[in-house]
């Protein structure tokens, strides 16, 4: 079974750890849904290290165990077999270091824009006065301004979305793990969120792992590319484009390293798509 | 000229109820209480015509004034004996608040109960489902020889009435909650009690308020009933003595006043609801008539 583990994903992952300590470390995880009448692999021997500072997107088709993966590494899904280390330390319940952005942004209806972000802070019991600065300083960065005090069925789904990702960085984490947070929204308020998403990687540092099955999307923003395949979910391989941190969107969508990678990207997942 | 004052009472979308559909803030008041005007035009108009009918049946002596009064003897019965009927309604009227408040207070906590503890559940709720099926109002004569002739069981029915609308509103309202926010909550730490007080509690008020609604009127029903069967005061007391004696105006009097403390107590329950979630009165759009 790790024979489907790409090589490349070994060894680059290896040769990096050798200087820095993975901040992420999935080894050997397998994830099994019982039923009364059967058994679903949703994921089967994922190995995957994310280094401090990365942004590696996981792209693979519906379905592939990828948004389980996600839960898994934030301990909100337990695995059936395998370690999950998250700053070096066992996963074995929810992990509250980190911030997740959940599919549907998962807002209180009943909480205006900033009230919601501040959720976060009231749910840790942070300093109150700082919660505030810091949550004024996201809705600039994200251009909610004006609408702090907006309910979210007010709101558009890009700004929802962009709400939810106020909230899930207020507490300043070292992770982000965000689940196809763009996934529900027009082609273009996406690429107006994938180009902020690349401005806040830079700006924070944070080391992002974002779901996602668009292919755009996934080299776009990614550091590093890793590619599922359809249950049961399994890594095929990892692509590193290596595209400059900083990136224009349309040049971007131009580059040849962009363009290549989004074809081998594009093929490989076509390529899953077909039966066996 | 006394037909006027009487038809006030009886008109759920009277002047009186209006004033709490236009909560401050929000689109100006004046544009929402001529919009709700525009609406509660219809109703009136019907209510009216009813009015006009029972006033006209009454004077063509069509029917025989034991059985149906005027509406100008029923006013003059009430006027006569405003301050015996005041007494009474007053004491329907703490029965039920005091009935209604239990019902809401034991109800939401056996509703948390039921959520967070799977044994309660399991153990407990097939068993409030099933007790709905006692008639209750059987149970007064029981209450009666329990708790004598005082208020007790007289609120002890109104509980056992209003309770059922408001667990399963307040248990459904506590499971809707959505699984993506409780795994949010822990992402941050959150306890559980956190998670409750600002996730799943907030969350449930809407369909919580709902069974209020439902459990406020059905709290007036309990306290009559309990009077029925065995007081010396409260409306419910008058309405068998005015029944005793024949007496129809005195009977409709009585049976105004019982809908007035439901119309009221109904009123301040939609009052307190947009109150408390005013984020969820303001996507109903049509406010005070979706409910009244």
């Amino acid at each position: 079974m790790t024979a489907t583990t790409g090589p490349a994903t070994e060894h680059s992952a290896s040769a990096r750890a050798a200087d820095v300590e993975p901040i992420i470390e999935v080894s050997h995880l397998t994830r099994r849904f019982t039923s009364k009448r059967s058994e679903t692999v949703a994921l089967d021997d994922v190995s995957l290290a994310v280094l401090p500072g990365e942004f590696v997107t996981i792209a693979g088709p519906s379905g592939c165990g990828k948004s389980t993966l996600l839960k898994i590494i934030a301990g909100l899904t337990l695995a059936t077999e395998g370690d999950v280390r998250l700053y070096g330390r066992a996963v074995t319940g929810p992990q509250r270091e980190i911030g997740f952005a959940f599919q549907r942004s998962a807002l209180l209806e009943w909480r205006g824009v900033r009230k919601n972000i501040l959720l976060q802070a009231e749910m840790r019991g942070m300093d109150r006065r700082r919660a505030e600065e810091r949550a004024d300083h996201l809705i600039e960065l994200t251009g909610l301004t004006g609408f702090e005090k907006a309910l979210p069925h007010e709101l558009s789904g890009g700004m929802q979305q962009r709400v939810a990702l106020c909230r899930a960085l207020l507490h300043e984490p070292r992770v982000l793990l965000m689940d196809e947070p763009f996934g529900a929204l027009d082609a273009l308020t996406r690429e107006q969120m994938n180009i902020e998403m690349n401005r806040i990687w830079r700006e924070t540092g944070t080391t992002v792992v974002l779901v996602t099955h668009s292919v755009p999307e996934a080299v776009y923003l990614g550091s590093r590319i890793v590619v599922m395949s359809p249950r049961p979910g399994r890594i095929v391989e990892t692509l590193e484009p290596g595209l400059p941190e900083r990136r224009e969107y349309g040049p971007t969508l131009t580059d040849p390293r962009f363009t290549a990678a989004a074809e081998r990207l594009r093929d490989l997942l076509g390529a899953s798509h077909a039966p066996e | 000229m006394v037909t006027t004052q009487e038809a006030r009472p009886t008109t759920p979308s009277s002047p009186r109820s209006r004033p709490p559909a236009q909560p401050s803030g929000g689109p100006t008041a004046g544009s929402r209480a001529l919009a709700l005007l525009a609406d509660s035009w219809r109703p009136a108009a019907v209510l009216l015509a009813l009015f006009a009918l029972w006033w006209f049946v009454a004077w063509r002596e069509l029917v025989p004034a034991y059985l149906v009064p005027s509406p100008g003897a029923v006013a003059e019965t009430m006027a006569a004996e405003w301050p015996m009927l005041l007494e009474h309604t007053w004491v329907t009227t703490l029965e039920t608040i005091v009935g209604f408040v239990l019902a809401a207070v034991i109800g939401v906590a056996a509703a948390v109960l039921l959520v967070y503890s799977r044994t309660a559940e399991k153990s407990l709720y097939p068993l409030i489902l099933f007790a709905q099926v006692i008639p209750k109002i059987a149970i007064a004569p029981i209450l009666v020889v329990w708790f004598g002739f005082g208020m007790t069981p007289k609120i002890v029915l109104a509980v056992l009435i209003a309770f059922f609308p408001v667990v399963v509103s307040a248990v459904a309202g506590l499971r809707s909650v959505d699984p993506e926010l409780l795994e949010m909550s822990a992402t941050m730490g959150a306890s559980r009690w956190k998670t409750f007080r600002k996730i799943r509690f907030p969350g449930a008020l809407p369909q919580l308020m709902s069974g209020l609604k439902v459990a406020v009127t059905l709290a007036v029903v309990g306290a009559v009933v309990g009077e029925f069967v065995g007081a010396d005061r409260g409306l419910g007391y008058v309405l068998l003595l005015a029944s005793g004696n024949l007496d129809a105006p005195l009977l409709f009097a009585d049976l105004i006043l019982m809908s007035l403390i439901g119309v009221v107590l109904f009123v301040l329950v939609e009052v307190l609801e947009r109150l408390l979630i005013p984020w969820h009165a303001s996507r109903r759009g049509n406010l005070a008539l979706a409910t009244v």
